[in-house]
């Protein structure tokens, strides 16, 4: 009990040691970046649109690829991980944050071999987002489909 | 008596450090010490092909530069006591495999560098060993690798977050007279106050460092002003504070003789958030420029504890608080006698 005690007065008393993030500032860097990365998608998009006649909807596709591409320049310059301690959850959270999660862990695990190296560590850090993903998606399409197919037909 | 007190060491012996060596990668030569340092590298690979080898390199690097001083070849040495921060501690035992001199090897996290030494000068003080070489050494990447993500992963770091010194330090340890003598050892006991996040080792660490201080005052009947300097390995901006403020509750101030390793290696703009972490922090501070002070006759008597984070990424995962630990040895002028 005294040992637990001791442990939880520990832990408040450091608080004032540490110093405080400052969520404001973080949270308009990672707004000001965040936008600015999508800002910069639309624009790609707008791009493969108006000159390689892309509908709207097929458009998405080669935009994605393209912002990879320019993430994984990035992350492979050393460049990236700059940028995402700054942005944090701006550069994070965009697909170019997810293509800088797989190209750093390949590069990182390059020494390890091309199979027991790159392609089984490359999904270390993005494989969670993929099973949540595609787990998310699917019980998402299951509600949708249900509610479409039998809740809006009764009413 | 060497067993003094309840955990320290006072050696019968005159053991002294005959020389050091310290090879440091890009970020520390851009610190305030870099002209502390034996040997320094531009770039974070060492010229090798992979941070591990980076890492042996620096090791290997600042045990020739010690041995070197004096004119020694491997064989000159008895024993060989080191230990990283890598699994199974690869970087010293490759580095073992390599100069093949007989081997010790320790994990005591970043207070590798004061375990080896305490346990190398007790073995020189008990008549096992004649010669004795300590090292350790940590790489960022490496450390990054084993502990955190990918290097290049633009993860954000929490300004409690401390940045692993790349580098190693050797010392080795004879009763041949030299400039710098090691006169005890406090040996420490683990310590967890329930702090979890490991990106905040110096909360962590800060009561390790205390306990470990205290008792050693305590062991040997001495104060904080019988010390020009108490240093601590990596407690940072952060741990440092806290580390004063719990001596301060035992009754000790060592407010104007503190000081730690991580907050001199570096400077506050070289962006490494609260400071300097890793064995080789403590290592190659105290083996560049504390050693190169006490020589000089500048620092009388410094006690110099390293503090470790016993953690791994699994056990943070497991939701385990982190076990810390510290070990001190003081050294000593050696114009102090006269």
């Amino acid at each position: 009990m005294s040992d637990k005690n001791l442990k939880d007065n520990y832990s408040k008393k450091v608080q004032q040691y540490q110093p405080k993030p400052n969520y404001f500032l973080n949270c308009l860097k990672a707004f000001i970046i965040g936008g600015l990365i999508c800002t910069f998608g639309q624009l790609v998009q707008n791009f493969y649109i108006r000159y390689f006649d892309f509908t709207k909807e097929d458009a998405g596709n080669p935009t994605v690829s393209t912002l990879v591409l320019i993430a994984v320049l990035l992350t492979a310059f050393g460049v990236y991980d700059r940028i995402g301690q700054f942005a944090g959850a701006g550069s994070a959270v965009p697909v170019t944050g997810f293509a800088n999660s797989m190209a750093s862990a390949a590069i990182e695990h390059r020494s390890e071999g091309i199979v027991l190296g790159i392609a089984t560590n490359m999904f270390k850090l993005a494989g969670n987002v993929i099973v949540f993903g595609v787990t998310a998606a699917y019980i998402v399409g299951l509600i949708r489909y249900i509610f479409q197919h039998y809740l809006m037909h009764q009413l | 008596m060497i067993l003094t007190g309840k955990q320290s060491w006072v050696f019968q012996n005159d053991l002294y450090i005959n020389a050091t060596g310290t090879a440091v990668g890009p970020k520390e030569k851009d610190g305030p010490l870099k002209e502390t340092f034996d040997v320094t590298f531009d770039d974070l690979h060492c010229g090798e092909k992979n941070w591990e080898l980076a890492e042996r390199k620096l090791m290997n690097t600042a045990i020739e530069t010690c041995i070197q001083k004096l004119n020694y070849t491997y064989d000159d040495v008895d024993f060989f006591l080191a230990g990283d921060l890598l699994n199974q501690n690869v970087t010293a035992n490759f580095v073992a495999r390599q100069n093949q001199i007989p081997f010790l090897c320790m994990f005591g996290a970043c207070s590798t560098s004061m375990e080896t030494l305490a346990l190398g000068s007790a073995l020189v003080d008990g008549g096992f060993a004649n010669r004795i070489i300590a090292a350790t050494s940590s790489h960022n990447a490496t450390a990054e690798r084993q502990f955190r993500y990918p290097t290049e992963y633009g993860g954000q770091k929490p300004d409690t977050a401390t940045a692993t010194v790349t580098g190693s330090g050797a010392a080795l340890v004879s009763k041949e007279k030299g400039k710098v003598k090691i006169t005890s050892a406090t040996i420490g006991r683990v310590a967890d106050y329930g702090i979890k996040d490991p990106f905040d080792m110096g909360s962590a660490m800060a009561p390790a460092a205390a306990q470990t201080i205290s008792q050693h005052f305590k062991d040997l009947g001495r104060e904080p002003s019988d010390y020009d300097l108490i240093v601590t390995g990596d407690l940072s901006g952060v741990g440092s504070p806290i580390v004063k403020d719990l001596l301060k509750e035992e009754g000790y101030n060592v407010f104007s003789t503190h000081n730690d390793c991580g907050l001199m290696i570096y400077r506050p703009d070289q962006n490494v958030f609260a400071g300097g972490s890793g064995c080789a922090c403590s290592a190659v501070v105290t083996y560049g420029h504390l050693v190169e002070q006490i020589a000089k006759g500048e620092l009388k008597r410094v006690f110099v504890v390293a503090t470790g984070a016993l953690l791994s990424p699994t056990m943070t995962q497991q939701k385990e608080t982190i076990p810390t630990i510290a070990h001190g040895v003081v050294l000593e002028s050696v114009e102090v006698e006269g």
